[in-house]
């Protein structure tokens, strides 16, 4: 079976601790992305799993076997690097032909594999050029190609879209997706975009610091961050993370003071456990409705910069004491800078999180 | 590839456009620097076809063809191949008989120990590089300091303990002594060269051979060396012009059967009390440049990349 699995996994380079404790299982059939800001330890999993790096402590185990000591050669993995690494002195179709040479197949046999694997992604007609020679474009499938023409017992892809264009990276994004999907192997993918991730993956694991913050599906991390990072990392516009004092909870209601200002939202039950004290609550900025200034329990602020997106409106407004919330309203709501806002936010939206930066919630 | 390259583009003449981007007055101008730098050499061609009397005559005689009349008659000599020919053979004594001079002999040890040396000091330096490069061993780079340390010292100054070792071991006069300290001289050269052309290399690629399933060995053979041919090229031509002209370990450490050129020329102009014969010279040098000179042309291509590698982000 195509599975990856690891546990407890650290990578310690001196004093610096790359990844620590990183628990991952992915199963047969399942694209997992990494995602996390650069530096974040993601890539360094990723070159444990492959084997490229050797794991400080921890277990990997790729197709339910213990990979540790086996060089990379001998996992029988594909892997996909940010750059490509084309082989500069091999045409596009020893490229792809590289990983088979390896396996002991016939020329027939061989070419018969690279044509298939070059007709899945349009490379029959640039086989005879050099990498140097082929556009950006091509070049991914040139790497992705070298990778899918073998039977691994897993994918890895390390950034594989960074490199091309906004255009050239939705195309993509599509046909690998479609690719991976007839294969059903394990899948680790490794980004820095959070759209990427939430496109492709099944399930994704955030990482921040070399420790794995919250793995779910693209749904879970974005409906239910489990903590502050992941709430303000994943979402665009991001999400307004507003610090305030808690100061109890009765009815399903919980008393809050953003600065001096005291509102009644409704949250998830569970922060009735919490004590009075500082925490910061999370609303996305398309879960806010503007409301007339006689409504009860609002936050206010005033609007400084707008900013039309199209189909909506970004507007940066600031509360009394110079909290920045951005709020999305739809093109037909006309807002004018330097009007005032009374902003009600929807309650199954707005995330608690206690004053050490996890989520409460039931 | 290279057979679509034709000779003039070969030697800089590139088909495309013709003159480059700079225009004719600019070319014009490095023409003429250019043609500056290699008149010294281009004196020493002439001296070496001009018949032996004229070698000093004044006013020294420039050309061997008047250029359609632009040269004045008295400045235009008639070339001859003479000289050439007693660079081998010549009479050594008044009314004596032509005698062989051995030069073919010192040609012969001059391309075999520059060569020998070269060559050994690249394959061992290059390993030895790869090693520096991806294997980096505590105090890396004091190691790499320490290599270059040994050619620091100018060569006068551990000639004199290198001969008594020679001397000690039996190694004065043999091809094999030579050869050895021409490769430990261009050792140092050769790591420090091939591992900063090592250090550009993406290493991504060589991970990636790694997943497709090579060994360490295949992915220095298969990967990287194709990578740094052209490092090769330029690390072997400017080993080989460094060795080839090398004259004082020559001078004390080869005897008379490992002699090379530059020793042997040395002796040629300065023995037998009748002067310097200067058309003799000029030709034991004309001669002597051509083995350098066809090896850089025939490497050109992979040289130029080679000295400017770095400067462009590929």
């Amino acid at each position: 079976m195509s599975t990856i699995e690891i546990r407890k996994i650290t990578k310690t380079f001196g004093d610096f601790t790359a990844v620590r404790d990183a628990d991952l299982t992915v199963s047969a059939g399942e694209v997992v992305c990494l995602l996390g800001p650069s530096g974040c330890g993601k890539t360094t999993t990723l070159r444990m799993i492959a084997g490229l790096e050797r794991a400080t402590a921890g277990d990997v185990i790729i197709a339910g076997q213990r990979m540790n000591d086996l060089p990379p050669e001998k996992r029988n993995i594909a892997m996909v690097f940010q750059f490509y690494a084309l082989y500069p002195a091999l045409t596009v179709g020893g490229n792809i032909a590289m990983p088979l040479h390896y396996e002991g197949l016939g020329s027939a046999e061989t070419a018969a594999r690279v044509n298939k694997v070059a007709d899945i992604l349009h490379l029959r007609e640039v086989l005879d050029r050099l990498p140097g020679q082929i556009s950006e474009g091509e070049k991914q499938r040139v790497a992705v190609a070298r990778a899918i023409v073998r039977d691994p017992n897993c994918f890895l892809f390390d950034e594989p879209l960074s490199r091309l264009d906004v255009e050239l990276r939705h195309s993509m994004r599509g046909q690998i997706k479609g690719v991976l999907s007839n294969l059903s192997k394990a899948t680790v993918i490794v980004t820095h975009d959070q759209l990427e991730a939430l496109t492709m993956a099944d399930r994704i694991a955030i990482m921040r610091d070399g420790l794995i913050e919250q793995v779910g599906t693209p749904h879970d991390v974005f409906a239910k961050p489990a903590n502050v990072f992941v709430a303000s990392f994943i979402g665009t516009p991001q999400m307004n993370l507003i610090e305030a004092q808690f100061k109890g909870y009765s009815n399903g209601k919980a008393k809050v003071a953003f600065d001096e200002q005291d509102v009644d939202l409704t949250v998830n039950p569970a922060v009735a456990s919490l004590k009075p004290g500082k925490l910061t609550v999370g609303i996305r900025p398309r879960a806010f409705s503007v409301v007339p200034s006689d409504t009860r329990d609002t936050i206010d602020a005033v609007a400084e910069l707008i900013e039309p997106m199209g189909a909506e409106t970004l507007i940066h407004a600031r509360t009394k004491t110079g909290s920045d919330i951005r709020v999305v309203v739809p093109r037909d709501k006309r807002v004018k800078t330097g009007e005032a806002l009374h902003l009600v936010p929807d309650p199954a939206q707005t995330h608690v999180f206690a004053d050490d930066g996890r989520a409460v919630r039931a | 590839m290279a057979s679509s390259v034709s000779f003039w583009e070969r030697i800089g003449f590139r088909s495309a456009g013709g003159v480059g981007d700079a225009g004719w007055g600019r070319t014009l101008v490095v023409a003429l620097v250019s043609f500056i730098y290699f008149l010294p050499v281009l004196f020493i061609i002439f001296t070496a076809i001009k018949p032996q009397a004229l070698a000093l005559s004044v006013p020294p005689t420039l050309s061997p063809t008047s250029l359609f009349g632009l040269i004045p008659e008295q400045f235009v000599f008639t070339p001859t191949l003479e000289n050439f020919g007693s660079v081998f053979s010549r009479i050594m004594t008044v009314g004596g008989q032509p005698e062989a001079t051995g030069f073919d002999r010192y040609f012969f040890n001059s391309i075999v120990i520059a060569s020998a040396s070269v060559l050994l000091a690249l394959v061992i330096g290059t390993l030895a590089a790869y090693g520096f490069s991806r294997y980096p061993l505590k105090g890396n780079d004091t190691y790499l300091f320490i290599i270059l340390t040994t050619r620091m010292l100018p060569a006068i100054v551990v000639i004199i303990p290198v001969i008594l070792m020679f001397r000690a071991v039996g190694l004065s006069g043999s091809y094999f002594g030579i050869i050895m300290l021409y490769t430990a001289f261009n050792l140092a050269f050769t790591i420090w060269m091939m591992k900063s052309f090592f250090d550009e290399l993406a290493p991504d690629v060589e991970d990636a051979a790694r997943i497709d399933g090579s060994s360490e060995v295949k992915v220095f053979f298969k990967i990287c060396l194709p990578q740094v041919i052209a490092g090769l090229a330029a690390t072997f031509v400017f080993g080989l012009i460094l060795t080839w002209n090398e004259f004082l370990f020559a001078l004390l450490l080869t005897g008379p059967d490992t002699r090379t050129v530059p020793v042997a020329m040395n002796q040629a102009v300065s023995s037998g009390g009748r002067g310097t014969d200067w058309t003799l010279l000029a030709a034991i040098e004309t001669l002597f440049l051509i083995p350098v000179f066809l090896v850089t042309f025939f490497l050109q291509e992979h040289l130029l990349r080679g000295v400017t590698f770095g400067t462009v982000r590929k």
